[in-house]
């Protein structure tokens, strides 16, 4: 009956709403950090804290800004691998553990085998995409929780990656002099990932074409999940596994095919990183996930799980995650970005619900001005 | 007039979009068994959740013996003695019958249970009404009539005075529901008043004493069931004759399409087969209903045929050919469609559109993708071809969220994305379940139709009215076993029910 | 050997405590993945509760009030937590995790405003905690956990509350037709695992060493305390034993380096760190299959839908 599209109307489209929604949970946090920032140091909160904060890279421009793009590119990565599992229904927690993975695989084919820099990426990718299966595996054939698996494989890998490079000291990609993984800029400069000129334009090293690599992947995640048969099938498992296997659709390789390539989006994203020539792993010392793989499940909900959206959640918390670097120590701790960050994810966990306030409180506008007679209606994404 | 023990008078409540209870009064006598009346979404279940507090009514006032009373929750319903066995039972799996009684209302002291005297009343309760429970049982491991029963002890225990069924009798054998009738006259003669909820109208003539019958949420009228026949209450209750036979022709079967030879499927509920040893024919141009009591291995069954669980044993061809391994894909194209037993579980994603609904089954063909790209112009035409010729209604036509859509259309858009595939064998699992009489007439001809086209037809059902009027062959499956193969037309109703209690049996294929 | 015997008490304490945490909170319905985040938070306050008591303080007093600070400490926290998953109705699994990424970040930043200085480690005196039998170093945490283990058992199969918080885990629906407040079950589930995981979070660091660097929040213990929760199946007992179990590896890489028979294998610490995570994933895919998690956990209840 209705072959006609209805015509849009942008206050109730859905994806107002989201980003609309994405907005409070910003706004929200941010005011939450304002408030933290006043109970530290009331009298230096507004300028030296707030401000800051809020100006991100823009306070040391360009190289602030190159921080944040080059902060930016691993964030989108692991976002997308996040927002990606999503869609097919799964939580990735173990994004940290697959970015280790990746940090792994770059590192071992730059410094073991002096593989240029575009063989590394595709090996962290691999790496990434192997530890990803593995939750998926277990999901799909023995009914564990992925979040579970992921979790633990998190520490597996963690504890893993730090026994092979430290080797006892020894290890091929240890350099007992900085503790660290040998620098890729100083010994390896083939595996470090081309720049063209941005690290002169922002004056910092690590602003590589990372940032691009990043945005195509995201572009090309976008175009798989909605315009192809393989994402239609990857969200029909995600909204309802069962009715998937009705409709004669492989849940249990969906599931293992969405972890894998969470894995590979994760694994891809610490090859950006640690092929940027200024990053090194530090075995000894890393009794933590690198912040980097959490850093995406904000990203991914900011976004509402868009690919694309991804890419502007990643540029919004890298900025002012740089912003929380410039802080005066003497006054703040950088880690107030972290916070900031933190409180937004937490209401994004409930965003849901200001979109239902948002549907709510534009529909009651719009039967105000249509004399009561219209009805409630959502645009769906086409 | 205090004769009354409850009275609901002029009860409106609103959910949004619709108006489940219009205005409704409902007085309930002392010592009677009052039937209520309807049909699926008449606003039975809602006004009898205003009862017992679950919802609070927009406009309208309760009275327990001629008092005002509000019920804000279930534990002023309780104080007020009033009980409610629910349509679900609403019962602790892993708990003891003991456990699921006392929840509530447990006995003790300090906090710390005192099971003791708590066990007591409940044998002596039991024994009193004739209930039989092993009070240390897990309610997982009993039968769902103990379970009824447990059900019924709880409102018991809790001394309640109006006790209020909710479509008891939906998942008990013919032989349970006498019990349960039973149960409920000596309930009555000890002085409780009983509000019964049913669409079953056998039941109503056998038990109660009055009935109110309600009608897209308005109460149509309250009749003394001496007074009245079974053709009056179904006037009422659908507003206008109902014919419920089924206009169709005598069928003509053709060639064999679906054979299933000696078929075992295990249980995963239990250690025993659901399935056990399962052999027969659907032939082109037929109808062929496996009828039963929920539960005796017809969704187990369903479930091995369409390829969403593994049978151990035995075999299944589709036209000639072997199926019995093939992959559920694979069965689509092989001419196979299923009308699935539980729609939101199964039959759709509800939280796509309708048109990606309607493709669910074929977004893979050619017809609809290219190089793994979706023609969504093409879904789009599709889609728009399907709506109108099965008018399904919904507020956003193809871009509509399935979740936002009616039952009933929600049903009509899996019947047509199903018959429109052109199968040569239809499988229908309780495809009307939950719908009211226009959609149930609907579907029945829609089901004669394909049968008329010459394809063969699997009806899988719970409603003896359905089975009788439109297969053209039944098959009564007890405990995972064929029990007998019936003609609609040369068996009655009470006859099936025996088979389907598994009171008598012989060998299919008589 | 001693070594052994006194680390593995004290970290299988951690985890049977943090794990009855979790445990009742599933219990009641709600997945609590923000265990980790819990004990952060909870041996936060303990600790600074410690620095702040006057110097003259008896050790008694020191012992109880930064325990029950700790306590408060995590039931305030997962009161976030709650109010996400039961009143808003949020996803359980990324609240956790959005409380668990909060915790680390907010550790730091009052660790270092409590230090007034840019690190994040504090000091702190572990001596009122311990005490010595026969050689063996032991900590009053042992005491505690026995008497909360008992507790809890009780509790749970005792008790009305313990019958109600089962059928809220099992069956909100039925919880609620018989007048239960689903809603208040879940939040008392919620506060225990506050509680609990707030102990053991100051449990997990105060007996082993006398000063914290809060920048590596308590190193995946939480996770750690789940994996217990799921091995034990979410009873009492089995949580105990499962604790023991992981409290050996734990310890086995914490001394690997300084016990010889260790030492001589020639495993690093890594090898050890990783054991138990390993060991509970083999596990979870023997036992997946009949698991037995409480029916209702991770659905938020509403009242509406009934």
């Amino acid at each position: 009956m209705n072959t006609q599209k209805n015509k849009r109307d942008l206050l109730q489209s859905d994806g107002t709403v989201t980003i609309l929604s994405s907005l409070i949970c910003i706004v929200i946090g941010l005011l939450v950090g304002l408030v933290v920032l006043f109970i530290i140091n009331p009298e230096h909160a507004l300028v030296d804290g707030f401000l800051r904060i809020i100006k991100g890279g823009f306070n040391d421009f360009p190289y602030g800004v190159g921080k944040v793009l080059a902060n930016t590119a691993p964030l989108i990565m692991t976002g997308l691998s996040v927002a990606f599992a999503f869609k097919t229904g799964l939580f990735n927690i173990g994004v940290a553990g697959q970015y280790t993975l990746g940090a792994f695989g770059a590192l071992f084919f730059a410094i073991a085998l002096k593989m240029p820099w575009y063989v590394c990426l595709l090996a962290a990718t691999l790496f990434g995409a192997v530890w990803g299966a593995i939750p998926g595996l277990f999901k799909a054939y023995l009914n564990v929780n992925e979040v579970i698996t992921a979790i633990m494989f998190n520490w597996i890998g963690l504890y893993a990656v730090n026994e092979i490079m430290y080797g006892g000291g020894k290890g091929v990609m240890y350099d007992s002099k900085t503790t660290k993984t040998y620098s890729l800029r100083l010994n390896f400069e083939e595996a470090v990932i081309p720049d063209f000129g941005l690290a002169d334009l922002f004056q910092l090293k690590s602003v590589t074409i990372a940032i691009f690599l990043a945005i195509l992947v995201a572009i090309l995640i976008y175009v798989v999940l909605d315009k192809t048969t393989f994402g239609y099938e990857l969200k029909a498992c995600g909204h309802n596994r069962e009715a998937a296997r009705y409709a004669g659709i492989n849940a249990k390789r969906n599931i293992i095919l969405s972890m894998t390539i969470a894995g590979a989006l994760a694994g891809f994203g610490a090859g950006l990183f640690y092929l940027s020539g200024v990053a090194e792993w530090i075995p000894q010392n890393s009794t933590a996930l690198p912040a980097m793989g959490w850093n995406g499940i904000p990203a991914a909900l900011l976004a509402a799980s868009n690919p694309i959206g991804t890419i502007f959640a990643s540029l919004f918390i890298s900025h002012i995650t740089i912003g929380g670097t410039t802080l005066p120590t003497k006054y703040f701790t950088k880690e107030i970005a972290d916070v900031i960050t933190s409180i937004t994810i937490y209401l994004c966990a409930f965003s849901l619900l200001f979109k239902h306030w948002l549907h709510a409180l534009f529909a009651k506008r719009k039967a105000a001005k249509a004399g009561g007679a219209s009805a409630v209606g959502k645009e769906a994404e086409d | 007039m205090d004769e009354y023990v409850i009275e609901m008078l002029n009860i409106t409540k609103e959910f949004p979009g619709i108006r489940a209870n219009d205005n409704v009064t409902l007085q309930l006598k002392k010592g009677e068994v009052h039937a209520l009346l309807g049909e699926n979404g008449a606003g039975k279940s809602t006004l009898m959740s205003v009862l017992f507090g679950l919802y609070q009514p927009e406009a309208g006032t309760i009275k327990k013996n001629g008092q005002v009373v509000e019920i804000k929750n279930p534990n002023d319903a309780n104080a007020l003695n009033i009980g409610m066995v629910h349509q679900h039972f609403k019962l602790v799996e892993i708990f003891s019958v003991l456990d699921n009684i006392i929840l509530g209302v447990e006995p003790n002291q300090a906090g710390f249970l005192r099971k003791k005297e708590a066990r007591e009343k409940v044998l002596r309760l039991s024994e009193q009404y004739g209930l039989k429970v092993d009070p240390d049982a897990k309610i997982e491991d009993i039968s769902v009539g103990m379970q009824q029963r447990t059900e019924i002890l709880k409102m018991l225990y809790r001394d309640n005075e109006i006790l209020i069924f909710d479509e008891p009798t939906a998942v008990l054998t013919p032989q349970e529901i006498d019990e349960l009738m039973q149960i409920m006259r000596e309930l009555k003669a000890e002085g409780k008043s009983i509000l019964f909820i049913t669409h079953k109208l056998n039941e109503i003539m056998a038990v109660a004493d009055r009935c109110t019958v309600l009608r897209k949420g308005k109460c149509i009228g309250t009749v003394d069931i001496a007074n009245s026949t079974k053709e009056e209450l179904s006037r009422m209750m659908v507003g206008r004759d109902v014919n419920f036979a089924v206009d169709k022709t005598p069928a003509t079967p053709g060639d064999v399409v679906l054979e299933v030879q000696n078929v075992t499927v295990p249980s995963t509920l239990h250690k025993n087969n659901a399935v056990k040893d399962v052999s027969f024919q659907v032939r082109a141009g037929e109808i062929v209903c496996l009828a039963g009591i929920e539960g005796n291995g017809q969704t187990e069954f369903v479930y091995a045929l369409t390829g969403l669980t593994k049978q151990s044993a035995g075999t299944f061809h589709l036209c000639g050919k072997d199926i019995t391994n093939a992959p559920i894909r694979q069965r689509s194209k092989d001419g196979m469609s299923h009308i699935p037993e539980d729609r939101h579980k199964h039959g759709l994603v509800l939280d796509y559109t309708l048109e990606q609904n309607l493709v669910l089954q074929r977004y893979w063909q050619p017809q609809f993708q290219h190089g793994g790209f979706i023609n969504f112009g093409a879904v789009r035409t599709y889609a728009c071809g399907l709506i109108d010729q099965y008018d399904i209604r919904s507020g956003q036509g193809p871009t509509t969220i399935a979740r936002s859509m009616s039952g009933g259309n929600q049903q009509k858009a899996i019947i047509a994305r199903e018959i429109d595939k052109k199968p040569e064998l239809l499988v229908a699992v309780q495809p009307t379940r939950g719908l009211d009489v226009g959609a149930i007439e609907y579907i029945h001809k829609q089901l004669v139709a394909q049968r008329d086209a010459g394809k063969a037809v699997l009806l899988v059902s719970l409603e003896l009215d359905e089975v009788m009027n439109v297969s053209d062959r039944i098959l009564v499956m007890y405990e995972g076993e064929i029990v007998g193969e019936f003609d609609p037309k040369q068996t009655t109703v009470q006859e099936l029910g025996l088979y389907m209690a598994g009171a008598k049996r012989k060998e299919a294929g008589q | 050997m001693l070594l052994l015997v006194k680390y593995t008490l004290i970290y299988a304490v951690v985890f049977m405590l943090v794990a009855l945490g979790g445990m009742f909170s599933e219990r009641s319905g709600i997945i609590n993945i923000a265990l980790e985040g819990i004990m952060v938070i909870g041996a936060l306050g303990g600790v600074i509760a410690l620095g702040l008591m006057p110097a003259g303080a008896s050790p008694v007093m020191l012992v109880i009030v930064s325990i029950l600070v700790s306590a408060l400490a995590g039931m305030i926290y997962s009161l976030l937590l709650a109010f996400a998953c039961i009143n808003l109705k949020a996803d359980q699994t990324i609240g956790g995790t959005a409380l668990n990424m909060l915790a680390t970040a907010l550790g730091i930043v009052i660790a270092r405003g409590y230090n007034n200085a840019t690190i994040a480690k504090i000091d702190y005196n572990n001596k009122p905690f311990l005490f010595d039998v026969g050689g063996l170093t032991l900590n009053v945490f042992l005491v505690i956990g026995v008497v909360l283990l008992a507790l809890s058992i009780v509790a749970l199969y005792r008790t009305k509350f313990g019958l109600r918080l089962m059928a809220c885990g099992e069956h909100p629906q039925a919880a609620d037709s018989v007048g239960i407040n689903v809603y208040k079950m879940r939040y008392a589930g919620v506060m225990l695992s506050g509680i609990l995981g707030g102990i053991g979070g100051f449990a997990y660091i105060i007996p082993p060493v006398s000063s914290w660097n809060f920048e590596v929040g308590v190193s995946g213990a939480g996770f750690l305390a789940l994996a217990v929760m799921i091995f034990g199946q979410w009873k009492p007992a089995r949580i105990a034993l499962a604790a023991i179990f992981f409290a050996v590896f734990k310890t086995m890489a914490n001394i690997a380096d300084s016990i010889d028979v260790l030492a001589a294998l020639g495993w690093s610490r890594n090898i050890y760190s990783m054991m138990p995570f390993i060991a509970s994933m083999i596990v979870l895919a023997f036992t997946s299959k009949k698991s037995r998690a409480p029916k209702a956990e991770g659905i938020p209840y509403d009242k509406g839908q009934r």
